[in-house]
């Protein structure tokens, strides 16, 4: 399998989070009940009029100067003509020739390497109803809710060559655009919605056939859609077939892609430009007014958190690898004295925390200035690191100040000595045994007594402390 | 010929039109004699004339602003609907698998 390449290019979808639909007034509310958000015009009743909705325009600009894409002077919209149950008017009202914006790139790291994309075009079209199947009966349920929320199109130039690029691409993808805050970028929610074509060739021969696959619906199918792809078709180039030109689904469940059995995506769409939509003429300085509006983006912000806070790379990249994150990073690192303290254990402890207990980045329980107060209770001696991890549960699950908490469960360090020494002739008393076989040159069984301190301290007592009172008290100094 | 009767056909397929031979055989001849037409006109100097993609080009942008209005409750969203379920309108199953 060695000699073949891959060639994959990726489309995605983004809806924006404006209030409104993109070309009419009804509200965009995720959830909400079937067939409640909508009007003549969404529902496409014959004498409605569509008109744009400027925030959506911004937003789609804005994420097309995100993406390094240049911002097209005229542009104009044009109708995508197909039948389907979730499309009332018959067409997508689209972009087709001219664009919003095109030329863009997006960089990203795979395996510490830097990769550049290039990206064709960024689009903005309507989004379609949703299709409900598999009722009991022989029909199909259609929700005509989310018909006509606005959505930008990014589309990839065939720049990536494996599924682990492709993966890595469509996660700093996401990030740039959740800096931008023009979509929710939630793929559970279908507010990012992803397609790609792959195609394999012998190196140093021309690229391949591709293949269009859909239904890629998380990080996780994107990967193992191309992964079996990829496969498939270097197994069927490999036997001496051919790969046919054609739109397959990626099935979850049987995880295998297999092929739609739909005429309707023939890709026959009959552009034309949309009659009911003048062109629109962009004006370069308000795109400029719009480019100084962008905030940080989230290459700037890793380089600043490396030259500003000294974290390592990775470090960095992590923790802006989300806004919320981010900001929560600064905020606790505002509020401590040493940063990287901070970020390992924002990286360490807090993620752990997150990720067991199913919560977003924008959820975060803890306040940074708790956390911080955690880890300077550490700084200031008052407890040990070991006592910092176990509490930190419960820092999260209340947000109370740590100090409060570490006070009342009695787990201060203990700096009296002579409570020490008190556990320590204790340990020795109850283990006659341990005792004699240290006597007897058996170093090693020390280690059993310091463990008997500390557990009967509650961990409370300096390890280092107790160990050279151990051997202060058995005279083995 | 500059249209055949495959093209319209093909053409009336898309449409979801259903074309009898007749109606094909006529068809073929009018969209023809349009085609020719456009050809022609593909034969004047045109390099110079701007794009015609709509008539009204000097309106400007025209954009409204981004606040809800509400548009029509669900029962009368569904009033005209040849079919609902519930809170759905509903239509002849579609075969086609899932689709985003």
């Amino acid at each position: 399998m060695s000699d073949f390449e891959t060639v994959i290019g990726v489309e995605v979808h983004v809806e924006l989070n404006t209030r409104t639909k993109i070309f009419c007034q009804c509200p965009t509310t995720f959830g909400a009940e079937p067939n409640t958000q909508v009007c003549p015009i969404c529902l496409g009743m014959p004498g409605t009029l569509p008109v744009l909705n400027e925030a959506a325009l911004e937003a789609a600009v804005k994420a097309a100067l995100a993406l390094n894409c240049r911002v097209a002077e005229k542009t104009k919209f044009d109708r995508k003509n197909y039948f389907y149950p979730d499309l009332p008017k018959g067409y997508q009202i689209s972009q087709f020739d001219e664009p919003l914006a095109a030329d863009g790139w997006l960089e990203f790291d795979v395996d510490g390497q830097a990769r550049r994309v290039r990206i064709r075009r960024v689009h903005l079209e309507e989004d379609a109803g949703k299709s409900l199947h598999g009722a009991a009966d022989e029909a199909t349920l259609v929700d005509f809710n989310r018909t006509g929320v606005p959505l930008i199109e990014v589309v990839s130039e065939p720049d990536l060559r494996s599924p682990e690029e492709a993966r890595a691409y469509l996660t700093k993808l996401k990030t740039v655009i959740e800096y931008t805050g023009v979509s929710d970028v939630k793929m559970e929610e279908g507010s990012l919605r992803c397609d790609a074509n792959v195609s394999v060739h012998r190196a140093g021969s021309d690229f391949g056939t591709p293949v269009e696959l859909k239904n890629l619906n998380s990080f996780r199918a994107i990967k193992l859609a191309l992964d079996y792809e990829v496969e498939r078709q270097t197994k069927l180039v490999e036997g001496g077939g051919a790969v046919a030109r054609e739109t397959r689904l990626w099935d979850e469940k049987a995880g295998q892609t297999r092929p739609m059995r739909s005429k309707e995506l023939s890709h026959d769409y009959r552009y034309f430009p949309e009659p009911d939509l003048v062109p629109f003429h962009i004006d370069p300085a308000w795109v400029a007014e719009v480019r100084g509006s962008l905030p940080e983006l989230p290459d700037a912000k890793r380089d600043r958190f490396m030259a500003e806070y000294g974290l390592p790379a990775y470090d960095a990249g992590v923790i802006t690898g989300s806004p919320s994150l981010a900001a929560y990073f600064e905020r606790a690192a505002a509020a401590a004295k040493d940063p990287k303290k901070v970020a390992n254990w924002v990286l360490g402890e807090l993620l752990a925390y997150l990720n067991a207990h199913e919560l977003g980045f924008d959820r975060i329980p803890v306040s940074p200035e708790n956390l911080a107060a955690l880890i300077s209770l550490i700084d200031r001696g008052l407890i040990s690191g070991t006592i910092a991890k176990s509490v930190f549960p419960e820092v999260c699950a209340t947000n109370r100040d740590p100090e409060a908490i570490v006070k009342e469960k009695g787990l201060m360090v203990i700096n009296d000595e002579g409570a020490i020494v008190e556990a320590v002739d204790r340990a020795i008393a109850d283990n006659p045994n341990v005792v004699a076989d240290i006597r007897n040159g058996k170093e090693r069984a020390m280690g059993f007594l310091v463990g008997q301190v500390m557990k009967a301290t509650k961990g409370r007592a300096n390890p280092e402390t107790v160990n050279r009172l151990v051997r202060e008290r058995l005279g083995r100094t | 010929m500059p249209i055949t009767k495959d093209e319209v056909r093909h053409v009336a397929a898309l449409a979801r039109l259903q074309l009898d031979e007749a109606a094909v055989e006529r068809m073929t001849g009018q969209l023809g004699i349009i085609l020719e037409h456009i050809a022609r006109m593909n034969r004047l100097a045109t390099e110079d004339v701007e794009h015609t993609s709509h008539t009204l080009p000097a309106m400007g942008n025209v954009v409204r602003e981004d606040v809800v209005h509400r548009g029509l409750d669900r029962d009368s969203a569904l009033a005209n609907a040849p079919a609902r379920e519930g809170p759905f309108f509903k239509v002849p199953k579609v075969i086609e698998d899932q689709e985003a």
